[in-house]
């Protein structure tokens, strides 16, 4: 298989990659009580209602942590790999892969720094398995 | 009604500890049960309980085919990687305090090296349909996809937050390795490393370098569990489970709790409460620790969670080897899963019985109350072992 590993899709994350596919980021709502929610469940813990929506997130981030992956080698992508997690002001965190960063050094990430999202379109494996463009979220610097 | 004190541990076996075993998981782990009845003074027709974790590839049955035993009235498994090894302790033991099963054999085999390296991108994780293949799509696709990966970006947060530095989660590796160096049962028998040694290792998830990391490693271990009546009978001095618990926090996730507002391992905490609450033991009675170290900064994370210091005040606890033996606090004594074997915690707690019966290679003087944890990370588990 080439490619990343593909997300299990289901009943309640299936609305995250219909968005990512019309390049939005989307977070869910509850549609009661409004709370957001990510990563999302069916059951609002806030109010208890399975009455969920979502919103479309401004797209932007602010580093709470970061790691460099070096090794070992992961299927799609090339090391090293900075991924981030991020604080989004809608008030959800999210893990997010970066590019375009330094992966060390000076200019390397940094805690605090603010991140804008981007999209990553990924082509038909060719395997059959799942075999559908993929698009997820990938983040640089503004 | 508490638990402690209704079962006991009296018997330990193990394979040795490899990077290719040249064996099935099965027989790694009929190899090690054997060895623990052997140790336990028991036959296998003693055994009606099998417990182990949902992870392991040997099923109760099979384990039970393999030693001829015959009815088994007890067998579960406990989930989430290597949280569930103290688990599998508080089940037999639950089982035996209640009377459901009067021995129950706690056991766990894998050629974790030669077989699947759990190290390794496990894609089928992502790939399953359940709630763990979905929480794992937030992760996987983006390149978030191993435990050294999901554990460094705690500890950056960690450091940032505390002013912890790499060399700090570098003196848990030098107090392993100095551990393992006198074990022979280690793998690393006779290489210590230093300070030097582990800034120089190479980067895996950066801040982690290698020597961050624990083994990939086959093997086997049980052990054996019954009631202190019983235990009175046997060889070996017995020893008392004064606190077996389970923890899992709010907003828990399997080694990506990332979303609480403060990150870290709460879920330790759980089980730190209530290992305190059963045993009636506090921080300062515990003569020598062996804490989970599949990442060496999980281990200061875990001395804050358990209360052997405030928070953010492990790097100055583990400085100056105060965790090494002759410390004030010897952790890991059988040189732990980055020197002897990951085990998934099991070894560690077959090094707790030791220092308890007093037969370690690294031994304690007078060890009579030791702490054992589980994996952490994700829902774990810990113990509290004394002597009877």
């Amino acid at each position: 298989m080439s490619g990343p590993v593909r997300p299990v899709i289901g009943r309640d994350n299936a609305y995250f990659f219909e968005g990512t596919a019309k390049r939005e980021l989307r977070i869910q709502s509850c549609n009661a009580c409004g709370t957001l929610r990510h990563p999302p469940g069916p059951a609002c813990p806030a109010c208890d209602a399975y009455d969920r929506g979502h919103v479309v997130a401004r797209g932007e981030g602010t580093v709470y942590s970061y790691t460099v992956v070096h090794a070992p080698k992961l299927p799609g992508k090339e090391l090293p790999l900075v991924i981030a997690l991020l604080d989004l002001p809608e008030g959800v965190r999210m893990v997010a892969e970066v590019t375009g960063v330094p992966p060390e050094g000076e200019d390397g990430l940094r805690i605090g720094e603010r991140l804008v999202v981007d999209w990553n379109v990924i082509p038909p494996t060719g395997s059959g398995h799942r075999d559908e463009e993929l698009t997820l979220p990938i983040w640089r610097r503004p | 009604m508490s638990l402690s004190g209704k079962a006991a541990i009296v018997g330990i076996g193990a394979t040795e500890f490899s990077k290719e075993s040249g064996r099935s998981e099965l027989q790694l782990s009929v190899e090690a049960t054997r060895a623990a009845l052997a140790d336990a003074g028991l036959r296998p027709q003693d055994v009606d309980g099998l417990t182990t974790f949902t992870m392991d590839t040997s099923s109760e049955i099979a384990l039970a085919r393999e030693l001829g035993l015959g009815d088994l009235r007890f067998f579960s498994r406990i989930n989430y990687g290597g949280g569930a090894a103290c688990a599998t302790i508080q089940q037999a033991a639950m089982a035996v305090a209640t009377g459901v099963a009067d021995v129950v054999v706690a056991y766990r085999g894998f050629n974790e090296r030669s077989g699947q390296r759990f190290g390794q991108v496990q894609s089928w994780a992502a790939q399953q349909v359940n709630t763990n293949g979905i929480d794992n799509s937030w992760t996987y696709p983006l390149g978030l996809s191993t435990p050294a990966a999901t554990v460094a970006m705690q500890a950056r947060r960690y450091m940032h937050d505390y002013g912890v530095t790499s060399e700090d989660f570098g003196a848990v590796a030098v107090a392993d390795r100095r551990h393992a160096a006198t074990n022979p049962a280690a793998f690393f028998y006779g290489k210590p490393i230093t300070l030097e040694d582990h800034q120089a290792s190479r980067m895996i998830a950066d801040p982690l370098h290698l020597l961050d990391c624990c083994q990939e490693s086959d093997g086997a271990v049980a052990i054996v569990v019954t009631s202190p009546e019983r235990a009175r009978d046997l060889p070996n001095p017995p020893v008392r489970i004064a606190a077996a618990a389970q923890g899992s926090a709010a907003d828990q996730y399997v080694m990506t709790s990332y979303y609480r507002d403060e990150i870290g391992i709460p879920e330790m905490g759980v089980v730190a409460r209530d290992l305190w609450r059963q045993s009636g033991l506090a921080p300062p009675d515990i003569d020598t620790a062996v804490l989970y170290d599949h990442f060496t900064p999980y281990v200061l994370m875990q001395l804050e969670e358990l209360g052997f210091c405030g928070r953010g005040e492990a790097k100055e606890f583990v400085r100056d080897g105060a965790i090494e033996l002759g410390g004030r606090l010897p952790v890991n004594t059988h040189g732990g899963q980055l020197g002897e074997a990951y085990l998934h915690g099991m070894n560690g707690i077959a090094e707790g019985v030791r220092q308890v019966r007093g037969s370690s290679v690294n031994q304690v003087e007078d060890a009579a109350h030791v702490l054992v944890t589980a994996g952490t990370g994700v829902p774990t588990s810990g113990l509290v072992l004394t002597s009877s």
